[in-house]
């Protein structure tokens, strides 16, 4: 077994610690660095609970090695509130009930942040394809998709300049 | 689920990454994008002694046309695929597959190459890249080497490349002038393999169909070609006669296996099915109705 | 057979003056402004400023210094003897404290079996064999999860396997003994009958139409996304233990706990944190928690233990997995008469439903649904089978939504072959709106009902008649589109304690309000939120009754040692119970609150009336005290000679159930080539009485549906001849996408309950109960004019393909 230390961005805080290499992502991010907003729901890959973004691409960390991400850059639901300004995603799923026992949510939040970094004006249909590595049990997925799109919406209205 | 230990390696360049595996040779895995190997490990199905990790060489990582040959770099993510604008444009039977590959997620890390080299006839690349007539290309010890795709599944999980070779690129000939490709997948949910699928690419003449090559994805135990499938299409008129005695003779050669997702009477009726449907869509695209 | 329905008394009769003819209306109850934020609102919801943050604190998320960790040795056999377990090679490596098995928790004292919520029994550790694939048979316990992940490979086991039953039919010739731990060696749990035999064979000699089926309602599994997990932390110096468990039920929990260990109930203190689902999957007692709890105590240290999906997958909380036949009766005029029912409910290894005592197959007596007849007689007998215990739950614990599939199915059947159309012909045999309050021949009071309202409104929405048109025309072309209803009764709310108790306590739920001096409250519940949105909606409850501001009340459920005792949530109890407690205990205040506004304003009682947040001196509103100058008072300036303080406790003891409804209706295409079936639309009329939050209530239905969707067309946890489970991860196991998931329609109508205090009737369950007859029936209706009667859930594309092709379509 080898260990490695690792250097990881991850919501652009420098972060370092040293790894087993068998050491999953996940892990890492929930029990090294105490960021326990990334969650694990299953075992094949399937549901998308532990969704993060690894230099710009959405992944499901359960399926990546920590020491893989040596030098990368991490995105974490810890992430999304900038400046105590909720993200639009996170007022989106806030404002359209997308969630209920929350524990979906966070990697609902980062596909969707993905989704719509490709693709800012999605229609329900390419929400609906956009989400579906990530499984949702309480929403039925109705609301989740009125909530990213609420986020589409908002992205796309100018901001009005404080004065 | 946790995977048993393992010594890890990631080679920045080509020569380290042979040179790695020349030393550890069977005690060594490549992991591309690791979305069958990782949860294989997980359930310990799988344990490796050594781990190559091939996500540095950003050298092979490309999509492009390259005179009459899209190349696609083995360690290229299926998402980048769904991105090209060459693949969506000119390869629609690649473009067809790609968005059906396991999941958006997945196919944000899982790569072309591990997709063909895990050599799993559940996995889509093979059947698309039968269809097409790629080449691969793999470099060894014993130098560089194309490989016919016909020549590459062997058997379940094992393909021609040698102990110590690494793909290098996927050459796909691009389709010529009324040319067309279709993908048609069956899967019980998003996220799983394929009931069936069937992969179509085919020339036309006029009314008749020059060229066609049909495979077929998880109905046998090595991806495989219909030859009969594709000696019903060839030389006949694009006939709704002529798609049915493909689809039949599709069914007729593929070897499913029974599994929750179905028997093997049903694979093999469903394998008629998608084929005709591959097929019609194919012939739609050829004649530029599509 | 052990025919022991003695054990199981009938419910008895509901008290006078609970139940009465309540109108229905479309039209939201609102009686506060949004500053309020009372009943009616759409309020965002108070929980998810942490969710949304990623700031959930869910079991996993625990971590405690010097905490170790758990893991499970399973068996790979579905019934074997334990010959040895050898796990020296495993206590060699670094990090690895201890091997706790069967043997070690015998001489613990004998906390190797332990009860189900059932009165049951069930190993927490094997001695001598397994009975089911999966079964924990020993446990590592080490410093890190991935060394006990280790360990737990290096442990040896030797089994010599024994035959295997996994069929129920086969298990009742009891050739292959499940449980010889029994006095009676038999594979025959109980049997239990409702309703009139002899009225019942009757009603069926009289008969002008009869009609038979049989249907397999499968196991399936909540799969919460979410796993069931424990921390025990014991302290050895003051001897208490702490519990971070995903519970459902903590009380509950507790005192099981209690009981089973001998630690004192006081030195238990079980913290729920949040829930990422529940489903009822998280009220059973795992062996993996007791084993857990037990590592703390032997250790003296906090242990973790946190299953994989595929250990929850393969070894907790079955539900369903039913063996239905049914007989309908119906006179010359197509009115139904009456219903025979024989079942047989394979509960695998264990009878660990989580079913009121007096109610082994639940509320299954519903059977008669939505429909008037004259009699009913259903019969249910139990077996062990070599597969995990069974029984519990899947967003409906009490056997509700067997019930529902079946009179649904049956319905839907007899209105096909009567010729009549199945919209017409449920409205002709409803239960009429003047009938309510309603007694079924199988003995429930039916609260509140107005069935042909539900079904006309999702006609009317879905548009019936034109899509019947576009059948027609669709099916002259050879296309396959089916119309599916269904027109289901809840019953839910369980309940009053004169017939519901698990283990003994009785099924009532408690709410505790303290006001706060600056007009802020804290509320504490015996139930426990899992998404459900609790904290938002008890709190709406009380801004409805006390016009504290929603946002100005702090919600709390979960941990023993703060809030009032209860049942947990679960079976859409949470409305019914704690929902009536939170307003009962409301309304205690609020007559304290009049003595103190009587006080301050210096007039009579009887000169007060409320309005919306204070009391006003009748025909002199401007002279008044809020709520909010009520609690200061009750602090600074209380009326001599009372109690200072502003606070109430309420145990809740429903007088009723409640029984909500609903009509559903659903449109489907058929591919004829593959067999699949796509959900085109789902229109869901619900009626769950008075809405508290509307968007939480159309979330709950969302939510529902998808997990009616599920065992509908994906979902079967399935079994080869050796007992093997062949689903144990996501990649069989097939939970819907958003890809697989319609585009929900939802509506309502309003009936409120007239025995609940606030006329709410819980909703959690309806949809999930609901939908799969209306999917069922959808197909069944494209297929009729083939000659399909029935299919069996989950209608997998094979099972189309199968009968299109003996009936010989193709494509």
């Amino acid at each position: 077994m080898s260990t490695h230390k690792i250097s990881v961005d991850v919501n652009g805080t420098p972060q370092s610690g040293e790894v087993d290499s068998r050491m999953l992502l996940v892990h890492f991010l929930r029990e090294e660095l105490r960021m326990t907003g990334t969650h694990i729901g299953c075992d094949t890959t399937s549901c998308g609970a532990c969704t993060v973004i690894l230099n710009g691409r959405a992944v499901k960390s359960c399926t990546v090695f920590a020491v893989q991400a040596d030098g990368a850059k991490v995105e974490t639901v810890e992430g999304l509130e900038q400046g105590g300004t909720l993200h639009p995603l996170q007022e989106g799923f806030w404002e359209k009930h997308g969630l209920q026992c929350g524990y979906c949510t966070p990697g609902m939040l980062m596909c969707a942040k993905y989704l719509l970094s490709k693709n800012p004006d999605p229609s329900e249909a390419e929400i609906r394809a956009g989400i579906s590595g990530n499984l949702c049990r309480c929403t039925g997925y109705n609301n989740i998709v009125e909530a990213i799109r609420y986020a589409a919406e908002k992205m796309a209205t100018p901001q009005e300049v404080a004065r | 689920m946790i995977p048993a230990t393992f010594d890890y390696h990631a080679p920045s360049t080509l020569d380290e990454a042979l040179q790695l595996l020349a030393r550890h040779g069977d005690a060594a895995k490549l992991l591309a994008g690791g979305h069958s190997l990782i949860p294989a490990m997980r359930f310990r199905l799988a344990q490796p002694e050594i781990l190559i990790d091939l996500n540095k060489l950003d050298g092979l990582r490309y999509v492009r046309e390259e005179g009459n040959v899209l190349a696609i770099g083995a360690m290229t993510p299926e998402a980048w695929l769904e991105e090209s604008a060459v693949v969506q444009q000119r390869y629609p039977l690649l473009a067809d597959a790609v968005s059906v590959i396991a999941d958006p997620l997945v196919r944000n890390r899982g790569t072309v190459g591990g997709n063909l080299a895990h050599a799993d006839p559940a996995n889509d690349q093979p059947a698309v890249m039968l269809a097409y007539g790629a080449t691969i290309v793999a470099q060894g010890p014993g130098g560089r080497r194309n490989i016919a795709i016909d020549d590459f599944f062997v058997n379940l999980f094992e393909s021609s490349l040698q102990p110590g070779e690494i793909m290098l690129d996927i050459r796909v000939p691009a389709p010529g002038a009324s040319s067309g490709g279709a993908y048609v997948k069956m899967e019980r949910k998003v996220g799983d393999y394929a009931t069936s699928a069937v992969a179509v690419q085919l020339t036309m003449n006029g009314p008749t169909i020059s060229a066609a090559r049909v495979a077929l994805t998880n109905v046998n135990p090595v991806p495989m070609r219909s030859p009969g499938a594709e000696a019903a299409l060839v030389g006949k008129a694009a006939t709704e006669e002529a798609f049915e005695a493909a689809g039949k003779a599709a069914a007729a050669e593929c070897d499913p296996s029974s599994d929750l997702r179905g028997s093997a009477d049903y694979k093999r009726d469903v394998t008629r099915v998608l084929a005709k449907r591959a097929i019609r869509r194919a012939v739609a695209r050829a004649q530029g109705r599509s | 057979m052990n025919h022991v329905a003695d054990r199981f008394e009938k419910h008895s009769p509901v008290p006078e003056g609970s139940s009465a003819n309540v109108p229905t209306t479309d039209e939201l109850r609102i009686t506060t402004p949004p500053k309020v934020c009372g009943m009616g609102h759409r309020m965002k919801r108070k929980e998810d400023p942490r969710f949304i943050r990623g700031r959930g604190n869910y079991v996993d998320d625990v971590k405690l210094p010097g905490m170790l960790h758990m893991d499970i040795v399973r068996s790979p056999y579905a019934h074997a003897k334990i010959l040895k377990i050898d796990a020296s090679e495993a206590l060699k490596i670094p990090g690895v404290l201890a091997v706790i098995t069967g043997e070690d928790l015998k001489k613990a004292g004998n906390l190797h079996w332990m009860p189900t919520l059932m009165s049951d029994t069930q190993m927490v550790l094997p001695i001598d064999k397994v009975v089911y694939q999966a079964q924990e048979v020993c446990a590592i316990i080490a410093t890190d999860r991935y060394i006990a992940a280790d360990a737990i490979e290096k442990v040896v086991v030797d089994y010599e396997p024994l035959p295997v039953v996994v069929d129920p039919f086969e298990a009742l010739k009891d050739n292959v003994i499940v449980r010889d731990d029994k006095e009676l060696k038999t594979n025959h749990i109980w049997h239990w009958e409702a309703g009139d035999k002899e009225a019942t064979d009757q009603v069926f000699k009289d008969a002008a139409t009869v009609i038979e089926e049989k249907m397999h309602i499968p196991r399936i599994h909540v799969s919460s996304i979410e796993t069931c997990g424990m921390v025990a932390n014991y302290d050895t110096a003051m001897q208490h233990m702490q519990i971070y468990m995903t519970s459902q039920a903590p009380h509950a929990h507790r005192t099981v706990f209690a009981l089973v260990s001998g630690l004192p109930e006081h030195k238990i203190q079980i913290i729920s944190p949040d829930i990422g689902g529940g489903f009822g999957g998280k009220v059973p007692v795992y062996p993996g928690y007791v084993i857990c709890a037990v590592a703390s105590l032997v250790t003296g240290k906090p242990v973790k233990w946190v299953e994989d999906r595929s250990e929850n997958l393969q070894a907790d909380s079955f539900a369903r997995d039913y063996h239905i036949t049914c007989r309908l009766a119906a006179d010359k005029d197509g009115k139904i008469t009456g219903m025979q029912v024989k079942t047989l409910a394979d509960h695998g290894a264990a009878d660990a439903a989580a079913n009121p005592s007096k109610f082994p197959a639940g509320l299954f007596s519903i059977a008669t649904g939505s429909y008037d007849m004259k009699a009913a007689h259903i019969e249910v007998d139990a077996a062990y089978t070599n597969k995990p215990p069974g029984g519990v739950a899947y967003r409906c614990s009490f056997r509700v939504t067997e019930a529902v599939h079946m009179i649904e199915r049956m319905t839907d059947v007899l209105a096909h072959q009567l010729g009549e159309d199945p919209a017409a012909f449920r409205m002709k045999n409803f239960i009429k709106p003047e009938q309510f309050p309603y007694k079924s021949p199988t003995g429930w009071d039916y609260d509140s009902g107005n069935y042909h309202a539900a079904l006309q409104k999702a006609m009317d929405v879905i548009g019936y008649h034109d899509l019947r048109k576009e059948q027609a025309e669709k099916r002259a072309r050879g296309e396959l589109m089916g119309i599916g209803i269904s027109s289901f009764t809840e019953v839910v709310g369980a309940g009053p304690s004169r017939d519901y108790d698990i283990l003994g306590i009785k099924m009532f739920d408690s709410a505790e309000i303290r006001i706060h001096p600056t007009g802020k409250a804290i509320a504490r519940f015996g139930t426990k939120s899992q998404g459900q949105g609790h904290e938002t909606t008890y709190a709406q409850i009380l801004a409805e009754e006390l016009g504290l501001p929603a946002q100005d009340i702090q919600v709390e459920e979960g941990d023993t040692d703060t809030a009032p005792y209860g049942l947990g949530t679960y079976a859409s109890r949470s409305t019914p119970t704690a929902g009536a407690a939170a307003a009962m205990a409301a309304r205690k205040i609020r007559a304290k609150a009049k003595k103190i506004a009587a006080y301050l304003l210096e007039v009579n009682e009887d000169d007060l009336e409320w309005k919306v947040d204070r009391f006003e001196v009748k025909g002199a509103p401007d002279q008044h005290k809020t709520i909010q100058d009520i609690a200061f008072a009750a602090y600074t300036n209380h009326p001599p000679g009372m109690e200072a303080g502003l606070e109430a406790t309420d145990y809740y003891d429903p007088p009723n159930l409640t029984f909500p409804f609903g009509s559903y209706i659903c449109v489907v295409d058929i591919d004829k080539g593959t067999g699949e079936v796509k959900v085109r639309r789902f229109v869901a009329v619900d009626d769950c009485g008075n809405i508290i939050n509307p968007m939480v209530v159309e979330g709950q239905i969302h939510g529902g549906l998808t997990m009616g969707l599920a065992p509908a067309l994906f979902e079967e946890i399935v079994y080869d001849e050796n007992g093997q489970n062949l689903s144990g991860t996501f990649s069989d196991y097939l939970l819907p996408t958003a890809m697989e998931t319609p585009k929900w329609e939802t509506d309502r109508t309003i009936t409120p309950s007239p025995h609940h205090p606030i006329g709410a009737k819980g909703v959690g369950e309806s949809p999930t109960v609901g939908a799969p007859p209306a999917i069922a029936n959808a197909v069944v209706d494209a297929l009729w004019h083939l000659g399909v009667r029935h299919i069996d859930i989950p209608i997998t594309p094979q099972k189309v393909w199968k009968l299109l092709r003996a009936k010989g379509v193709n494509d």
